[in-house]
């Protein structure tokens, strides 16, 4: 079942920043898996929680302090429950992806890599998902291997039985690929990577917003994803873990909030998730994106998934037939991303030219430059779509486009 | 012709154009007759990275200690906008391309393609050219 134009109407209503003019053009945002755009409900929420509750949680035994404690505890749980996690412990609060990478990188992995052991990853990780590893490996002397990329943009499957071995210690790839919008098929590589006695990671950031997600389903160790990219505040990102890898890693940061007890001979560290949680986190931030996960929930996944896929259907069959165009990215499995090239013209060219009609695209290699170096180009044009996104949008993305080209050719 | 000279024929070039389209055509033409940068100049060393685009630059200064500049770039859009900087500061003198002050790209309404966030490696460049009048001034005395 998708969602009745009606039905889109009403939900673009909730995002002031859509309405309105771009270089005299109305806008047309189709850089969503680079941040969407904030609705009314979340806006409020930072607003209302500013004006009527600011305090510092988890301390201080007075009234506004116990409701900003109670308000970003309850985002914990909602969090807990939007991706069903056994318990709201294993919710991490981090200020993004990147950070609750990082944060792995530097606990569980210090920890657990060792010289020559080795870490997967693919071919189509963002930087934020290669660059944390690399560090890591060069400290410890472990080395990275790679899924290779098909031409249509999915992992070589056959390859990653070759690829896991005793020596993988961990593995750590993206759910779907922010450059191509590739869904990869992480269930089976959990299982295959937990049958070897690999741990596996899953960034999750460009999933999160658009299927449901399932910890204890899927089975993976961590899993990573940002809050702006799912409707709510930049600054906030969630790391989910397993209570008990979760319990055995060492604190990463050191300060207020992550200690039970501090004496200059010996400090003793807090309970997760608080003791991963040092100094006073984006407060304001997490209690909002416990609004745009109600957001998220208001509408249900099949109608998201339907509207967002008949959206990439139409935008491909639309701009696939146009001359000397390449779409990068052709898998069957896809969320609401195109990413694209055409012959003899710079994606930057396009990307202004677009931007003059008002059409907001992303330009460049979109921080996967192995990716595209596969490709054998500097990066393309991508635009991506989300639960706002209109066909009427789509009409004005593909005129916009043909105009571009025809002036640049 | 000088640079404050030259500013003010582009600006007045510019000032008959209509819409943003006529003005991004001509710029696209002027990217598309840039004569390009001779090959063997088109290195590594020349190279102003942007994050997107990619731009190179090479400076000669001839005997009567002018400087030309040739130059390049992968996008067109960039290329066009490289066109109008080489053609208010070509063949000036080093001091006056170090100290000139490039008002025309704000004039004529492109001054978002020098924001660091656009990074086609514009601002860079024209930074690169007045480091070379600098090193050619200082290299004359």
């Amino acid at each position: 079942m998708t969602i009745s134009p009606a039905d889109i109407e009403s939900i673009r209503k909730k995002f002031p920043v859509l309405h309105q003019k771009v270089n005299g053009r109305p806008l047309v945002y189709l850089d969503n898996a680079a941040t969407t755009q904030k609705p009314l409900s979340v806006i409020e929420s930072l607003d209302h929680y500013y004006k009527t509750t600011n305090a510092n949680i988890h301390r201080g035994a007075h009234h506004l302090a116990h409701q900003a404690t109670v308000m970003f505890e309850n985002t914990r749980e909602k969090i807990r429950t939007f991706i069903n996690a056994r318990e709201s412990a294993e919710i991490i609060f981090t200020s993004g992806t990147t950070d609750s990478i990082n944060l792995v990188a530097q606990t569980w992995g210090r920890m657990n890599i060792q010289a020559g052991d080795e870490i997967l990853l693919s071919h189509m990780e963002h930087h934020s998902n290669i660059v944390p590893w690399q560090m890591l490996a060069e400290e410890k002397g472990a080395t990275i291997q790679v899924i290779p990329v098909t031409e249509q943009g999915e992992w070589q499957i056959e390859m990653i039985d070759s690829l896991l071995n005793k020596k993988t210690k961990l593995v750590a790839v993206n759910h779907v690929s922010n450059a191509l919008g590739t869904i990869n098929p992480v269930a089976t590589l959990i299982e295959k990577a937990h049958a070897i006695g690999a741990k596996i990671l899953i960034d999750a950031a460009q999933s999160v917003a658009h299927f449901a997600t399932d910890v204890q389903k899927l089975n993976c160790d961590f899993l990573c994803f940002s809050g702006h990219k799912m409707y709510g505040p930049t600054g906030t990102g969630v790391l989910y873990g397993k209570r008990e890898l979760l319990e055995a890693m060492p604190p990463w940061r050191g300060g207020g909030e992550m200690i039970k007890s501090v004496s200059f001979e010996k400090t003793t560290y807090n309970e997760i998730p608080h003791k991963f949680e040092a100094g006073t986190p984006h407060i304001a931030g997490v209690i909002a994106l416990g609004a745009a996960v109600d957001f998220i929930q208001e509408m249900s996944w099949s109608e998201i998934e339907a509207h967002e896929s008949e959206l990439l259907l139409d935008a491909t069959e639309q701009i696939q037939t146009m001359d000397g165009l390449r779409i990068f990215g052709t898998s069957a499995n896809k969320t609401g991303v195109i990413s694209f090239g055409v012959e003899g013209i710079h994606p930057y060219d396009i990307g202004t030219l677009l931007d003059k009609q008002g059409v907001a695209v992303r330009t460049g290699h979109h921080c996967t430059e192995p990716l595209w170096n596969r490709f054998g180009v500097p990066g393309s044009v991508r635009a991506s779509f989300a639960v706002y996104t209109t066909k009427d949008e789509i009409e004005l993305f593909v005129a916009a486009l043909n105009k571009s080209i025809s002036m640049l050719k | 012709m000088s640079i404050e000279e030259r500013q003010q024929e582009i600006v007045e070039e510019f000032s008959v154009f209509g819409d943003w389209m006529e003005k991004y055509e001509y710029i696209i033409d002027l990217g598309k007759e840039l004569p390009l940068i001779d090959e063997q100049y088109k290195t590594e060393d020349n190279l102003i990275k942007g994050c997107q685009s990619r731009v190179w630059l090479h400076a000669d200064q001839a005997a009567d200690g002018r400087i030309q500049f040739t130059a390049d770039s992968d996008a067109i859009i960039t290329k066009g906008l490289v066109a109008l900087v080489i053609r208010a500061l070509n063949d000036q003198t080093p001091e006056a391309i170090a100290s000139a002050d490039l008002h025309f790209v704000n004039d004529i309404g492109l001054s978002e393609h020098l924001s660091p966030t656009r990074s086609n490696g514009l601002a860079s460049m024209i930074k690169q050219m007045k480091l070379y009048g600098v090193a050619y001034s200082v290299k004359d005395k």
